[in-house]
């Protein structure tokens, strides 16, 4: 059977291709795929970085030619376009619920606030395993660039809040 | 205006070796930070500014034509070549040094790319909007320490006031309009650095105020010849480390 290759397809097969820091969300769900263009038997694939050294997007790239390839196209080109930058906006609805599901609390929506504020939290996190806004930040950077860690007073649980960018 | 493509290379060099040299300070804290929090903070800052260096670096290369990648830039460049201000390649020092150091660079930095993301080199103005949103991170971390360590104990206090003090007679170094910022400036590309200095003044008085600290002086120009890409001894053995597998086994691939 021969299957039309159309850009939907090649959505749907980017919908499995995974960030390899935060495996509950496809590069489709991160929004860090700005374009996918069909021209002749090339498939060009956009996709602008999260943060400018995060290592994760070397692996994201070979990912995506192989996920592409598998569709039985030949020539992929995966090229990484900078304007506009990426923002934590551009997570989709489902991917926040993801994100959630899998313990990570996901981003506010971005503004930027005060350069230095040095005063309490602002930002109030909703701790993804209880629910409670009574969290504290202990760390604005994480285990990855994309991540700030939180504490949670309600259940004592630790978290990540997936960096508002 | 388009820009002298020599010096625009110029210009490019000194924004990636900037980011670069001080990413690998930075990078030193690396299992030697205060507290486990503070350790992971400034490790992710060092790679936000290599990998800001690295797409820099990679733009300069571009601009020059002649196959070079940021790789071969950051490697295969000797010291003499190396367009970074002296500031950013001062050892760490004490924690209370790096972050002070920290705070002088990303309040700088900061402002430049959120002028240079409008610049008209669409090239340099998108890497820029990119490197603008971590910036605003880093100087709200390396400020609020500026606040804390300034404003906290005598113990810390002195050691932070001791750090700028060290620390200023390199910043004027930041404002000093050398051949390729002048001509980047004319092209409608690097701000003003005068207008940048007096951007960078407002932000760092605050917090100096608030951290209870003395702002040593009026921010003065740099020796008689010393300008950017005149260097220290420190920066030399900094690349020996840097720079020795890259060179003893070139084209390596792992």
């Amino acid at each position: 059977m021969v299957v039309t290759l159309t850009t939907e397809r090649i959505y749907e097969a980017l919908e499995d291709v995974l960030d390899p820091e935060v495996p509950a969300l496809s590069v489709v769900d991160l929004g860090i795929v700005r374009d996918v263009t069909l021209a002749g038997d090339t498939v060009r694939i956009d996709i602008t970085p999260t943060y400018s050294g995060c290592p994760a997007m070397h692996v994201i790239e070979t990912d995506i030619v192989s996920a592409v390839r598998r569709l039985g196209v030949d020539r992929v080109e995966v090229r990484t376009v900078f304007a506009p930058a990426w923002s934590t906006d551009w997570i989709s609805a489902s991917g926040r619920a993801k994100l959630k599901a899998y313990g990570i609390a996901p981003p506010d929506r971005h503004t930027d606030g005060p350069l230095v504020p040095l005063g309490p939290t602002i930002r109030r996190v909703a701790c993804p395993f209880c629910g409670s806004s009574n969290t504290e930040l202990r760390s604005e950077f994480g285990p990855t660039a994309c991540k700030s860690l939180y504490a949670c007073a309600g259940c004592q649980q630790p978290f990540e809040y997936f960096k508002s960018l | 205006m388009s820009a002298d493509p020599v010096l625009l290379f110029d210009y490019l060099l000194g924004l990636g070796d900037d980011r670069l040299v001080l990413g690998n300070r930075l990078s030193e804290w690396c299992a030697h930070g205060p507290i486990l929090e503070e350790d992971i903070a400034v490790t992710n800052m060092a790679l936000d500014l290599l990998g800001q260096a690295s797409t820099l670096l990679n733009l300069a290369g571009q601009v020059e034509g002649k196959g070079r990648d940021a790789d071969a830039l950051a490697y295969l460049r000797d010291e003499i070549a190396f367009r970074n201000v002296r500031l950013v390649e001062l050892p760490i020092g004490d924690f209370g040094f790096t972050i002070a150091r920290q705070f002088l660079f990303d309040v700088y930095s900061f402002h430049l790319m959120d002028t240079l993301q409008a610049c008209s080199h669409t090239g340099l103005a998108a890497l820029a909007g990119k490197c603008v949103k971590e910036d605003r991170y880093h100087v709200r971390h390396s400020g609020e320490w500026v606040i804390r360590l300034g404003d906290g104990t005598e113990e810390s206090h002195g050691r932070m006031q001791h750090a700028m003090d060290k620390l200023w007679p390199y910043v004027g170094e930041l404002f000093q309009p050398d051949a390729a910022d002048v001509a980047m400036t004319a092209a409608g590309i690097s701000p003003e650095l005068s207008t940048l200095r007096g951007q960078w003044q407002l932000v760092v008085q605050d917090v100096m105020g608030r951290a209870t600290l003395m702002v040593p002086a009026v921010v003065t120009a740099p020796p008689p010849g010393i300008r950017r890409g005149s260097h220290t001894e420190h920066l030399g053995h900094m690349l020996a480390e840097m720079q020795i597998v890259a060179r003893s086994h070139p084209g390596a691939k792992w």
